[in-house]
């Protein structure tokens, strides 16, 4: 038997964006097991709302994550609006579902140039990262914010979207949507991918659903789990089914998440079509009370926003269950057994995102 | 195949020239309804103070007296909310980005002589 040695991997390691570290106990190229440790950039965010009233956490929420940070935002409004009986106009639920789909394409798109770039494929990291700033521009011009949309609030959203503009989106949107699938086929089909991907970092159905995964890992392993089809902020308005695939592996995985792109681009052209003019917020008063769960779809996966409410402008607890820490024991089975050169691929096929993890 | 796929995309590529922007020689055009920073019309307003009331980052601090309205640039997040709750709509957000500053400032507008 060979020796046993522990490879330190992170918190700053070249493809990890964010620090998450893993002690990778190695024999000989072989890692047999992976012991993680995260609370590197914990920020306090959940006991925030004892000092921040329930109307502005809005803007914290939002920044619990720097990728997925609107539907942070909508879902602890969602939960408040769930506390307070607050019946949402169709035309805001709408523009949340634009919303929303328009944060999973980024959010993919900038997950395909990250795990490109993990296995060295530059190019497609500047393509796929080229393609995300015509959507984030559609984002800024539609919220003012690229990254931060602050379009969420309590009882509504802030901005409208005029007929005008949405037709000039939608024109962009038709070309986008091509250049994407496009780039998508090419990143799919290339040899070096497929055997960088295929069959490495499997994950069996059964244990997908024991270790707790959550969104494009528990897809990808044949699981039709998605919170969306809950039908959440009208998603029950617009013809939706989850996108899975059946080999579990990083390539399925993969998949998944570009089959969601071209899911959402379907996704907002509907919700376009059956927008009519309207209201886009009620008026909030008072003060919230109770408990709630409140489920998610972000494009990690589901995330769980549990709220208790005493009456008063003051939240007693919050509590954040992101997708990313869901999916932290799942990397952990697929890691161990695996070669030490697929280590970022496995780990980047998770689609990280630490700094929402720890909040 | 897979390689002649890619090689669409080089060559096209290579023929469009670069989609970066040349900044600064090109000026950066900012989309309408860009959140840049807050910018004050100092004639227009009551100190009334509710904006410092509201603002989620405590980054305004007004006076009755003597009448004046700061703001901490580096505090502010650009979210707007000033913006909506000012009743004398003398707040507006600008689509530019404050300046880059290399010290911590505030800015301080003051209504003395219009005061007076
Ligand atoms: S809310 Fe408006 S009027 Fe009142 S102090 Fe602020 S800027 Fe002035
Ligand atoms: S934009 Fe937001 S953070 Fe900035 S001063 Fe106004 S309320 Fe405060």
């Amino acid at each position: 038997m060979s020796e046993r040695t522990i490879i330190p991997f992170g918190p700053q390691h070249p493809v990890l964006p964010e620090p998450i570290h893993l002690d990778l106990v190695v024999e000989d190229e072989k890692v047999i097991e992976a012991i993680p440790s995260i609370g590197f950039i914990h920020r306090g965010l959940e006991r925030l709302v004892e000092k921040k009233d329930y109307v502005d956490y809005v803007y914290v929420a939002e920044r619990i994550c720097g990728i997925c940070s609107f539907i942070h935002g909508l879902t602890y409004c969602m939960a408040i609006e769930e506390l307070m009986k607050v019946q949402v106009p169709d035309r805001a639920q709408y523009l949340r579902i634009i919303w929303s789909e328009l944060s999973r394409i980024h959010s993919h798109l900038l997950w395909l140039g990250l795990t490109a770039d993990s296995f060295g494929f530059e190019s497609m990291f500047m393509q796929s990262w080229r393609l995300r700033e015509q959507i984030l521009d559609i984002i800024e011009e539609t919220t003012g914010g690229r990254v931060i949309f602050g379009s969420a609030k309590i009882g509504g959203v802030r901005r409208d979207i005029s007929s005008v503009k949405m037709d000039e989106i939608m024109k962009k949107m038709n070309v986008y949507r091509k250049d994407i699938a496009q780039l998508c086929e090419q990143f799919m089909k290339d040899q070096t991918v497929k055997h960088r991907m295929q069959g490495v970092g499997l994950l069996s159905r059964a244990d997908a659903i024991s270790l707790g995964a959550v969104g494009p890992m528990l897809r990808g392993s044949g699981i039709a789990q998605d919170i969306r089809s809950t039908g959440y902020s009208g998603y029950d308005r617009i013809g939706f089914t989850p996108v899975t695939e059946t080999a579990g592996d990083c390539y399925a995985r993969c998949m998944v998440r570009m089959r969601e792109m071209d899911a959402s681009f379907v996704m907002i052209e509907q919700c376009v079509g059956k927008m009519t003019d309207g209201p886009i917020e009620v008026k909030v008063t008072g003060n919230p009370a109770g408990e709630f769960f409140m489920r998610s779809e972000q494009p990690r996966g589901e995330a769980i926003y549990y709220a208790k409410a005493n009456g008063t402008k003051f939240l007693s607890r919050l509590r954040v269950r992101t997708p990313t820490f869901a999916n932290i024991p799942p990397l952990l089975a697929t890691l161990a057994g695996c070669q030490l050169a697929d280590v970022p691929v496995i780990v980047l096929t998770i689609d990280p995102c630490i700094s929402c993890a720890e909040r | 195949m897979s390689f002649m796929g890619f090689s669409k995309v080089v060559l096209k590529n290579l023929f469009t020239g670069p989609v970066t922007e040349r900044y600064p020689f090109v000026p950066k055009v900012y989309p309408q309804g860009a959140r840049g920073s807050v910018n004050i019309e100092l004639e227009k307003c009551i100190f009334c103070g509710i904006c410092q009331k509201k603002c989620p980052t405590a980054a305004i601090a007004v006076t009755k007296e003597p009448k004046s309205w700061e703001i901490d640039r580096l505090r502010c997040i650009s979210c707007n909310y000033c913006v909506e709750v000012c009743p004398k709509k003398c707040l507006a957000l600008d689509t530019k980005y404050a300046p880059v500053s290399t010290a911590r400032s505030k800015d301080m507008f003051k209504a003395v002589q219009s005061a007076g």
